[in-house]
C-alpha cells in the first residue's frame, strides 16, 4: 500500500518535473526572438518615449543658473545671483556649439533668445566677475533685454531634466510660467486638429471598407469553397502588391486626364475633370483599396462558420427574409465586424505613405507630423511626443482588439 | 444564397444587386493594379490612355539606370537577410510556444505580435534615435535588423497556425525510437510544418520588400531600396519608368502569392 503511494508521489513529481522542463524548453526557444525584439523594437520605442520628455540642453548647459533660479517667483526681477551664475555658466561653455545648442533650445521657447544668448557668450569674459550686482549691470549694459524676466522664465521653466512640455504641446496644451496648464492660443495650436483629422479619415475609411466588404464576404461565404478560393485570390492580389505600386496606379487613374475622369466624361456625367488627386478623395479611395482585404478576410472567416439554419428557421416561422437577415444573421457576424473594423481603424491611424503621396497639405495625418518634425524641423522632442500620442492611441485600440477578437491580426 | 423555388421578384432583384455590388468591389480591387501595366509598354512619356504605340523604351531606361539597379540590388540584399532572421527566430518561438501554457503567455504573445500593430513611423523614429548611438543608421545592418523585427509576427502566426494541426505523437514516437530532440525537429517536425514556415517566410519577405517608412529614416543614400526609390520617383515626377517598375513588381509579387496559395493547398492535403 505504502509502495503504491510512493510510486504515485513519484509519478506526480515526475509529471511536474516534466511540465517544468517543457516550459523551460519553451521559454528557451522564445528567448532569442524576445531578446531580438527587445533590442530592435522595444528599446527603440522606449528611446522615442524617453526623447518625448527628455530636456537635457538647459540643465546641462547652465546648471548654476538653474540652481540660482530655483526659488525665484518668476515675476519679480531675477536675483543678482542668477546673473552671476549665468555668466559663470557661459564661461564654462568652451565650445561655440555648446552655446549654440543652448541658444537654439531657448529660442524654441521664446523668440529672440538666440541672439541674446549668443551675444552674451561672445562678450565673455566680462571685466568684473566677482560682485553679482556688477555682473548684472554689465549684462544689462550689453543688452537691455537682460533686465526683462522672459529669458529667465524660459531657463527656470526648463531647468528640470524632464519636461512635460512636448507631450502637452502634442495635444495643444502648454505650461505657463506659474506652472498651470492652459490651452494653447488658437493661432499656435494645430495638433488637436490633426489628431481629429487622423481619427476622422480612419473612421471614414473603416466605414467604407465595412460597407464594401460586408456583402462581398457574405457572397463569398455562400459559395462552394473552391470557387470562393479563386475569388479570394482577387482579394489577396492587392494585399500582396506593393503599396507604392498601388499609389502609383491610383495617381495614373485619378489624375485629371486619367481613366476615371476620361470614363466619366465619355459617358457624359461630367464636363470638367473632377479633382480626385492631392485631396481627401484620393487619400480615402487609396486607403480603402489598401485596407479592404483586412476587412474582407475576418468577415469571411466568421461568416463561413455561421450555420444557415437559423435564418431559415426565422423565415419558416414567418419572418420577412430581410428582417430575418438583419435580426438573425447580422448579429452573428458582430465578432467579424468588430475584428475587421478595429484592425482597419488601427492600421489606418498610422498611415503615412498614402496621404503623403496622394493628399494635399490639409489631408496629412499624425504620422506625417511626426516625420515632418523629425526630418524637416529637426525637433526630435516634438516628433517623439507626437509619436507617443499616436502610439498610445494605437495601443489602447489594440488592447480592445485583443479583448474583442481573441485572434491574431493575421491574414494567414 | 441558395435559390428558393418560391423567390419573390424583388428578392431576385436584391440578390442581383448584391452580386453586382460584389463584382464591382472585386473590380475596384483588381482593375487599378491591372490598369498601370499597359502604360509601361507605351511609347508616350505621358501616363495616359489611349496608348499611342507600343514600346519597351521605359524598360530599357530602367535597366540602364544606375539608380534603379542599385535600388533593386539593395532590396534583394535587405529582404532575404531580414527574411532569414525573421524565419529562424519566429519558427523557434512558435515551436516553443506551441504546447505550453504559462502565466503571462497572452501578454508575451501581445508583445511578440506588436510589430504588426505599432505605427510604422513610431518604429522609424525610435530605431533612428536608438541605432544612431551604435552607428547603425545609414547601414545595411540596421535596416536588416528592423525589417526582420517587422517580419517576425508573420512567421510566428503562420507557423503557430500550422502547428495547431500537428500531431505531437510523431515527436514522441521519434524520441522513443532514440532520436535526439534536434534530430527529431530536423527530420520529423520541420518537414511537416515546412509549408507554414515557408509561407511565414514569404510574408516576412514581402514585408521587408515593401517597407518604405523605416527605410526613409534609417537608410543612407547607399541603402536606397526599390520602395524608397519609388517614393522619391512618385513624389518628384511620376514617369512611365515607375509604371515599368510597378509592372515588374506586380509580376514578382503575384508569383510569390501564387506560390503561397499553392503551399496552402499542400498544407491542407497534409493535414488530411
Amino acid at each position: 500500500m505504502e509502495a503504491v503511494a510512493d510510486t504515485m508521489v513519484d509519478v506526480r513529481a515526475a509529471l511536474r518535473r516534466d511540465a517544468r522542463r517543457r516550459t523551460a524548453t519553451a521559454l528557451l526557444l522564445v528567448l532569442p526572438l524576445a531578446l531580438f525584439l527587445l533590442l530592435t523594437f522595444l528599446v527603440p520605442i522606449g528611446a522615442l518615449l524617453w526623447r518625448a520628455v527628455d530636456n537635457p540642453e538647459i540643465a546641462r548647459a547652465v546648471p548654476r543658473t538653474v540652481a540660482a533660479l530655483a526659488r525665484w517667483d518668476a515675476e519679480s526681477p531675477a536675483p543678482d545671483a542668477a546673473y552671476a551664475a549665468f555668466v559663470a555658466d557661459l564661461l564654462a561653455l568652451r565650445e561655440q556649439t555648446d552655446a549654440g545648442m543652448l541658444a537654439r533650445r531657448l529660442n524654441t521657447e521664446v523668440g529672440g533668445a538666440r541672439s541674446l544668448v549668443m551675444n552674451a557668450w561672445r562678450a565673455q569674459p566680462l571685466p568684473a566677475t566677482g560682485d553679482a550686482a556688477a555682473v548684472r549691470a554689465q549684462l544689462i549694459a550689453l543688452d537691455p533685454r537682460w533686465e526683462e524676466p522672459w529669458i529667465w522664465q524660459a531657463i527656470a521653466k526648463n531647468g528640470a531634466r524632464l519636461t512635460p512640455d512636448y507631450l502637452l504641446a502634442a495635444v495643444d496644451l502648454k505650461r505657463t510660467t506659474d506652472g498651470s496648464i492652459v490651452t494653447m492660443d488658437a493661432d499656435r495650436s494645430a495638433f488637436r486638429r490633426i489628431l481629429a483629422r487622423t481619427f476622422g479619415i480612419a473612421a471614414i475609411v473603416t466605414a467604407i471598407t465595412l460597407v464594401l466588404a460586408y456583402p462581398l464576404a457574405w457572397w463569398l461565404s455562400t459559395m462552394a469553397p473552391r470557387r470562393a478560393n479563386v475569388l479570394l485570390i482577387i482579394v489577396l492580389v492587392p494585399f500582396w502588391t506593393s503599396i507604392l505600386v498601388r499609389v502609383a496606379a491610383w495617381i495614373v487613374l485619378l489624375q485629371s486626364g486619367g481613366l476615371v475622369n476620361q470614363t466619366l466624361r465619355g459617358i457624359g456625367l461630367i464636363d470638367e475633370p473632377l479633382a480626385l488627386l492631392f485631396n481627401r478623395t484620393g487619400v480615402v479611395i487609396a486607403m480603402v483599396h489598401i485596407l479592404l482585404p483586412f476587412m474582407v478576410l475576418p468577415l469571411y472567416s466568421v461568416m463561413k462558420s455561421i450555420p444557415r439554419e437559423y435564418v431559415r428557421a426565422a423565415v419558416s416561422l414567418g419572418s420577412h427574409p430581410l428582417a430575418a437577415f438583419v435580426r438573425v444573421y447580422v448579429p452573428q457576424t458582430y465578432a467579424g465586424v468588430a475584428a475587421g473594423g478595429l484592425l482597419v481603424f488601427i492600421l489606418a491611424i498610422g498611415y503615412y505613405v498614402t496621404p503623403a503621396l496622394l493628399g494635399g497639405p490639409e489631408d496629412q495625418m499624425l504620422s506625417y507630423s511626426v516625420a515632418q518634425y523629425a526630418n524637416v524641423h529637426l525637433d526630435w522632442g516634438m516628433a517623439c511626443a507626437l509619436g507617443s500620442v499616436l502610439l498610445a492611441a494605437t495601443l489602447v485600440l489594440y488592447a480592445v482588439y485583443r479583448r474583442f477578437a481573441r485572434m491574431e491580426p493575421a491574414l494567414a | 444564397m441558395k435559390s428558393n423555388a418560391i423567390e419573390a421578384p424583388w428578392e431576385r432583384i436584391g440578390h442581383f444587386a448584391v452580386r453586382a455590388l460584389c463584382v464591382g468591389v472585386l473590380a475596384f480591387l483588381l482593375l487599378p493594379i491591372v490598369a498601370i501595366v499597359p502604360l509601361s509598354f507605351s511609347s508616350s512619356s505621358f501616363l495616359v490612355y489611349p496608348v499611342p504605340d507600343w514600346s519597351l523604351r521605359w524598360y530599357r531606361e530602367l535597366v540602364e539606370s544606375a539608380e534603379w539597379i542599385r535600388a533593386a540590388q539593395n532590396s534583394f540584399i535587405v529582404a532575404p537577410a531580414a527574411t532569414l532572421i525573421a524565419t529562424v527566430l519566429g519558427t523557434m518561438a512558435a515551436v516553443g510556444l506551441a504546447r505550453v501554457r504559462f502565466r503571462g503567455k497572452d501578454a508575451l504573445l501581445s508583445v511578440l505580435i506588436a510589430p504588426m500593430i505599432v505605427p510604422i513611423v513610431v518604429v522609424g523614429v525610435g530605431t533612428y534615435l536608438f541605432f544612431a548611438r551604435f552607428g547603425l543608421t545609414d547601414s545595411y545592418a540596421g535596416l536588416i535588423l528592423v525589417h526582420a523585427a517587422l517580419g517576425t509576427p508573420f512567421v510566428l502566426t503562420t507557423v503557430s497556425a500550422t502547428l495547431q494541426g500537428f500531431d505531437h505523437n510523431l515527436v514522441r514516437a521519434s524520441a522513443s525510437l532514440g532520436a535526439a530532440p534536434l534530430e527529431t525537429f530536423r527530420r520529423v517536425t520541420l518537414p511537416l510544418i515546412a509549408p507554414g514556415v515557408i509561407s511565414g517566410a514569404l510574408f516576412a519577405f514581402a514585408t521587408s520588400f515593401d517597407e518604405v517608412v523605416v527605410t526613409l529614416f534609417l537608410a543612407g543614400p547607399a541603402q536606397v531600396t526599390l520602395p524608397r526609390q519609388m517614393f522619391t520617383g512618385i513624389r518628384e515626377n511620376i514617369t512611365p519608368v515607375i509604371a515599368a517598375v510597378a509592372t515588374l513588381l506586380i509580376v514578382f509579387t503575384t508569383a510569390l502569392m501564387l506560390a503561397l496559395e499553392w503551399l496552402r493547398g499542400r498544407r491542407a492535403t497534409v493535414a488530411r
